[in-house]
């Protein structure tokens, strides 16, 4: 490319680095494109509600069922429903269940076999949800990966893995952390991480008010 | 709908050649029915172009980790929630 003349502090830009199912990827799409059973626009229009979804919608699920029961009890019972009321997009499907984690039992999930994942709802998967090392330790020392992410969980404190193999996609209510009663719903959504709503971590802990 | 909750149920302990969506870990292991979810298209079919019909229940199943894991060091009620077919579950005793 002649328009490539700046001084050259950076490596070469190349397709050299290219995982290999990055090219496997692209060959398939090409392929699929040529046969005619996808265009190249519904890859695009996809790609953009993947990246367009984000953690904050799951985050003011959380938050309303934190300060609302009845409403928490419609998550439970029907995620795809309470979302809706919320005015959130649950996405065409699968369906979404939540979990509510206790004092008593603590939740997490996986998706063993590739990396199924509430999209809609929680935004693109982190590459860590999509390892083998996730993947195969979160059912098989689930305490151990829960320990490494900093949670430490009560020795009276069950764990519940879910491992989504199908075609349900799993979302974790996490507890309402303590010192947060003064707080307002939209406070309390900005303590929902990504990683609480997986069950790998626990809410951030409120900030103290300055006076 | 074959199975309620809290059966017994037992998941098959076969080969499948192809795409399936029964982990390994369970196979061959007994858990209880934790809910019933609902009908779905037959991934092993839908995978390879196919319909995917006749839909099959899918169960929410839960396995003791200990069942599972034989050195598993956790707590004695800890468990593992797999979803798994019908055509994937036999009733246990």
């Amino acid at each position: 490319m002649s328009e490539h003349d700046h001084d050259h502090s950076h490596a070469p830009i190349t397709n050299g680095d290219e995982p290999p199912a990055a090219a496997r990827v692209r060959a398939l799409e090409e392929l699929l494109v040529d046969k005619g059973v996808i265009d190249r626009e519904d890859v695009r229009r996809r790609i953009d509600w993947l990246v367009s979804r984000s953690p904050a919608d799951g985050a003011r699920l959380v938050a309303r069922a934190w300060v609302d029961s009845d409403f928490k009890e419609r998550l439970l019972a029907d995620a795809r429903a309470a979302a809706l009321d919320l005015g959130l997009d649950p996405g065409p499907s699968p369906v979404v269940v939540a979990f509510e984690n206790t004092e008593a039992v603590h939740h997490m999930v996986v998706c063993t076999l590739c990396s199924c994942y509430p999209k809609a709802l929680l935004g693109p998967p982190p590459d860590w949800y999509k390892s083998l090392a996730y993947r195969s330790r979160a059912v098989s020392d689930p305490r151990g990966v829960l320990a490494e992410f900093g949670v430490e969980l009560a020795d009276d404190v069950a764990v519940r893995v879910l491992d989504s193999t199908a075609d349900i996609r799993y979302l974790v209510i996490p507890r309402r952390p303590s010192g947060s009663d003064a707080l307002s719903e939209s406070e309390l959504a900005s303590l929902v991480t990504r990683d609480s709503m997986i069950g790998v971590a626990q809410p951030a802990a409120p900030t103290l008010k300055q006076e | 709908m074959t199975y309620r909750v809290g059966q017994r149920v037992r998941v098959a302990d076969r080969l499948h050649e192809g795409h399936h969506r029964t982990p390994g870990y369970v196979k061959g292991k007994t858990g209880s029915v934790e809910r019933v979810h609902a009908s779905f298209t037959n991934p092993e079919t839908r995978a390879y172009g196919a319909d995917g019909l006749p839909k099959q229940s899918l169960y929410l199943v839960g396995f003791a980790q200990r069942d599972l894991w034989p050195d598993y060091l956790g707590h004695g009620d800890d468990r593992i929630y797999v979803d798994v077919f019908e055509h994937w579950l036999e009733e246990a005793g």
